[in-house]
This record gives C-alpha cells, structure tokens and sequence, in this order.
C-alpha cells in the first residue's frame, strides 16, 4: 500500500469512527435529531447524494470516452474511472438509504414502483447501473485475477475467487473482453444520462418550486456531472496513481484541459440561471438567487461555488494547467471539493420561497419552522460516516484490485 | 327559524354515506368574510389527530395589508386541499399515497417509506413529517398522557413511543385527511364543527342538494394556485 493511499484510509477510518456517534444515533432516533423539517423536507444527506451520483455518472462517461469512444489518450486511467464510478455509487446510495424515513422498506420501489414518479425509474436505473459497473469492472480485471490467483497468501485467493472460472490470460482473450467491454460502456453511457438525467428530473418536475421546474434542470445536473465526475477523476489520476502527474503527465494535462471545457460550460449556465432569475418580479424566481448570492449561506455560492469549483480551477487550467501536472491536479482537487457548494444550491434554494404567503407565520413547532436550515450535528456525523466509508473502500480496493493497467 | 348549517350538513353527510364511494366527492367551501382567525380549526386538528410537534395539518395562514390607518388582517384557513390532480400523488415512488375513489388523498402508513418527495411537490406546503418528536421534552421522565394517546386516522389506532420510534407514523408523511375516520361514522370534519363563524362548510361536491355544492357556486369563489391544474378540492368565497 502507497503512503498516499494510507492517508486515505486512515482519513477514512477516522472519519468513520466518528461518524459512529452520529450513525448510532440515526439507528436507534431514527430522524429526530436532524436539523431540517418539513419546510426543508430535503438537505445535507440529499446534497451529498447528488454529489456522490454525479460524480458516479461523470467518472463513468468519461471512462466511456476510452473504452466506447476510443480516446487512447486517457487509457490509463479506465480502471479507475471505473472504480471510482462504483465507489462514489455506493457513497450516494448510503446517503439516501440513511436519509429515508423508513429505511428497513428501501426494497419496496422494486415490488411496487410507481413508475410516474421519477424517483421509482431513477431506483431502478441506479440498480440496473449498478450491476453494469459491476460486470464491467469485471471484465476489465478479470484477466489480472486470472493470472494473479496463483500467487500465494490472502491476495491470491481473493484473485482465484473474484476470477469466477477466468483461466486465460493472453492478448487474444483480453482484446475479447474489451470488446465486451464496449458493448457494456455502450449500454452505460445511455443508462448514465438516463439516471442522471433523471435525478435532475426528480427536482425538475415539481410545479410546486418555482427554481427548480424547468427543462434545463436535468441539462445542469448531467453537465455538473461531468464536471465534477472529472475533476475527481483528475485529482485521482494526479495523486493516488503512483507518481500520477509525473508519470501520466500527458494524461493528466488532457484530462486538465477536457475538465476546463466541461467547467466553462457549467459556469455558462449557472451565469444563465442567476441573470434570468434576478431580472423579472417574481418573487418564486428571484428569492432562491438571491439567497443564494447574498444570503446568510452566500460564501457557499461565491467561496466554494465561484470559487473553489469554477472560477479558480477554470483559470489554473487555462494557463499553468496546459503544461503541468501537479497544478491540474490540483485545480482538479480543488474544483471536486468546491462541487458540494454547487450541489447545495441545488437542492436547498428551492425551499427558499414559502409555498404560500404567511405560512412561515402560521405555527411554529420543533421541525416545522419555516427560516435557516442548518445542519444539526448528527446530520453531520452520518456524513462523515459514509464519506469515511466511500474513502476505506476506495483505499482497499485500490490497494487489492489491478486498477493501473497492466505495462506491456 | 333559519336552519343549522351544521345540521344541514350532517344531513348532507348521511345522504352521501349512502352513495357508492366512487359517487362521492368530498368537498370543502370556506367563506373568508367569516373567518375572524381564531385558529380553532388549527387546534381542533391537533386535538381530533392527537398530532405530535412538527406534524402540523391545518394552518391558518394571516395577511395584514394597507397602510395606517387604513390597516386591516384577513385570515385563510389552510387543511390539505384534496387536489383532483394531486402532485403529491404523481410523485410518491411507492404508490403509498393516493387519491381515493371519493376524492381525499390518503397515505398509506404501512407502505410509505419516508423519502419526502410529496413533501416537496406539494404546492401548499401542506404535507408533514413524522420526525418522532414528542410534546414532553427527552429527558423527562415521564410522558405526558397526550403524547401517548393514540389518534385513530383512517380508522385505525396508532400509538407512538419515543422507545419504538421504528414504529409507523412515525417515519412517515402524515397530512389531513378530511377526518376520514369520523365521515366513516357519520360526523362532520373536527374543523367545520368547531368554527366559532360558521365559516366552513362541508359535504359531497357531487350532490347538487348539498349546502356545500351550492356554496361552491358563489360567484365570490376562488381556488389557490388555479394557473397549477391541481384543481383543489376546497375552495374559498372571497
């Protein structure tokens, strides 16, 4: 194990034991210590979900440009793309899982979906996504597993067991699974606009919030996407790969370079957003901006939004970024870390107007007050739990799968 | 002598209890004239619902407009509003919440899994959530005897414990549901009964004899968010 990839995991395992307290608290309280209500049904854990789903969807169609679209440039990086697709996957689906009521019932949208709600086709593309990282990952590594399992200790029986049968290891039978592999990334990249798609439809079809019923929502939500989903993946390739941007400078920089088109976009349509709705009158249009922008939570849009995820990663990218590795990465990173700030505003402003004049005013009990959200502690501490967990799982699989491709 | 409104409508009712389900369509009228913002239909709910904190049914939403001194309040009563398109429904990916034959949007306590979408495509923020609290603070030691007593929506008996918080409704949407368990045996809505101005009305829309449809008939009425196509099933006389 790499010392980066220690630091990875013991982040993740401190992060996860004190998460403990919180995730405890969530198993035997259920919901009650959360910050929000019912005026903010939908919060933290939500924010993190889309984070962590975008960032599946983006790492996994730009694994597509290489094994689909052919891009040779980024080879290097498919297995991890991959991975990083499956992690971030099941980082999403822990968030919303503690995030529900109910949570011993996540099974029902499979015995009885309601498929005119886009959350019951989103469950069922996540699920069917799922499986297809899984054989894709498969076939990608299976030819390593075939090959390692004869090596001896703890390593070489969990190549034998996760070979499933793989015998053959040669050119022929690898450039055969690439071909499977094609077909599976084919499949993956309509499924991956489709899921994604969906989730930003998830918001966009509600008439009830004013800022999120449009048809660019799902548009946002795919472009974010990829640009999150790159970033992370460029930061990755960067740091955890050994030697990452010295020894994949090229693949670094491209990567660098894909992600500042992908962030220009993004910021295009934020700019769109935020002018269109703060001209008019209305105040379902213009409140949730201007919250945004000059609110109590304003340095979430200006730091970490502007800041961290477009406007500074977009300018090292454009100047130093063309010829080094090590500031790409890190415009990556920073950029990666600054989308958390973009997915709040999501999800948050649109519970910034009241759905009737007054409401606000009518009562006032414990998880039903209309005004600032904040999380609450526990909320804070599941967070961590799951991010913790993504970081532990990451780091291990890193560590044991055959995730850098094999030199010839 | 002019009739009683309430025993009109309790007629009304028990006519309408004798139609098949599907025929009936359920149906509020409330005459803001006569709303002096009193919120006893609010407390009503809370009383008839056994609600716990958070959990809120019935609003009474207060508006105070003009300039001094030509300053004046109006008050608009807020109970779910029974949409014939509800989005709500649309949404649940479940099928736990659903509009029934005779109109009221009903939730399913056993199936719901607690994901909040229906909170948030409600347009009347009229929809709550079950977070487990309790009116008697956590560290007491002993409960009130209102925050065990059960409520008896849709006609059955729920009781909540903070020591069974794994227990529907709580983890659950919750919402008004027309008082559905008293209509089942014949009594008016907690909330038209109680209202001090006689401001409420009640009944099966479907009944052209009923006081309800001919108040719906005003030309003084009005819908919330008419331009969504929600088509409320309560409305307003202005």
């Amino acid at each position: 194990m790499t010392k980066r990839i220690l630091i990875i995991l013991v982040l993740g395992l401190i992060a996860v034991g004190v998460g403990l307290v919180g995730m405890a608290d969530r198993l035997v309280a259920g919901l009650l210590h959360v910050g929000y209500g019912a005026p903010v049904p939908w919060a933290l854990w939500v924010v993190f979900y889309i984070y962590f789903i975008g960032l599946s969807a983006g790492a996994f169609l730009i694994s597509s440009l290489i094994y689909v679209f052919g891009f040779q440039r980024f080879e290097a990086a498919g297995r991890l793309a991959v991975f990083t697709a499956l992690v971030s996957l099941i980082a999403a689906l822990i968030f919303i899982a503690v995030d529900l009521g109910r949570m011993e019932r996540a099974f029902l949208p499979f015995l009885r979906p309601n498929f005119t709600s886009p959350l019951a086709w989103i469950i069922w593309l996540y699920t069917a996504y799922f499986i297809l990282l899984l054989a894709e990952s498969w076939f990608l590594m299976r030819r390593d597993f075939a090959r390692g399992k004869q090596a001896g200790g703890l390593k070489g029986t969990l190549y034998r067991i996760l070979a499933l049968g793989t015998k053959e290891d040669s050119d022929v039978a690898r450039a055969r699974d690439l071909k499977v592999v094609r077909v599976l990334g084919a499949i993956g990249v309509p499924l991956a606009i489709a899921f994604h798609g969906g989730t930003g439809a998830v918001f966009a079809v509600t008439v009830a919030r004013a800022y999120w019923y449009s048809g660019l929502f799902p548009i946002m939500f795919l472009v974010s996407a990829l640009a999150s989903g790159g970033a992370l993946l460029t930061a990755l390739v960067a740091f955890a790969l050994r030697n990452g941007y010295a020894r994949h400078r090229d693949l670094v920089i491209g990567l660098g370079q894909l992600l500042a088109l992908l962030i220009f976009v993004d910021a295009l349509m934020e700019i769109a957003e935020v002018l269109v709705s703060l001209y008019g009158t209305a105040p379902a249009h213009f409140i949730p901006i201007q919250e945004q922008l000059f609110g109590p939570n304003w340095y979430i849009f200006w730091f970490l939004g502007v800041g961290c995820a477009l406007g500074l990663p977009l300018l090292i990218l454009v100047t130093v970024g063309r010829k080094s590795g090590l500031w790409t990465g890190l415009a990556a990173l920073v950029s990666a870390i600054g989308f958390v700030g973009i997915r709040w505003n999501i999800v948050l402003p649109g519970f910034a107007v009241e759905e009737l004049p007054g409401i606000g005013r009518s009562f006032l009990e414990p998880h039903w007050a209309y005004g600032l959200y904040v999380p609450s502690p526990m909320e804070w501490a599941v967070s961590l739990f799951a991010i913790g967990l993504a970081l532990i799982i990451f780091a291990l699989g890193y560590t044991v799968l055959p995730l850098e491709k094999r030199e010839a | 002598m002019p009739e009683n409104a309430l025993l009109r409508m309790q007629a009304d009712l028990k006519r309408a209890l004798g139609k098949p389900v599907a025929e009936r369509h359920w149906g509020m009228v409330i005459d803001l004239k006569k709303c002096v913002g009193c919120n006893s239909c609010t407390v009503a709910c809370k009383v008839e619902n056994n609600t716990p904190p958070g959990v809120t049914y019935h609003v009474v939403l207060e508006e105070e407009i003009g300039r001094y001194p030509n300053v004046t309040r109006r008050f608009l009563p807020r109970p779910c509003l029974q949409c014939e398109h509800p989005p709500c429904t649309r949404v649940c990916p479940v099928n736990a919440t659903y509009r029934r034959a005779d109109g009221i949007v009903v939730i399913d306590y056993d199936v719901c899994i607690g994901c909040r979408y229906c909170l948030a495509a409600c347009p009347y923020g009229a929809r709550s959530f079950d977070f487990g609290e309790f009116y008697t603070a956590e560290q007491t030691p002993h409960l009130a005897e209102y925050d065990l007593n059960p409520n008896f929506e849709y006609g059955r008996e729920w009781r909540r414990h903070p020591a069974n918080r794994n227990a529907s409704p709580i983890g659950n949407a919750r919402k008004c549901t027309f008082c559905l368990h008293r209509l089942e045996k014949g009594m008016l809505p907690a909330c038209i009964t109680t209202c001090i101005g006689g401001a409420r009305f009640f009944g099966d829309l479907n009944d052209a004899d009923s006081l309800v449809a001919q108040q719906a008939a005003s030309p003084r009425v009005m819908r919330l968010k008419e331009e969504l196509g929600t088509e409320p099933s309560v409305s307003y006389l202005l």
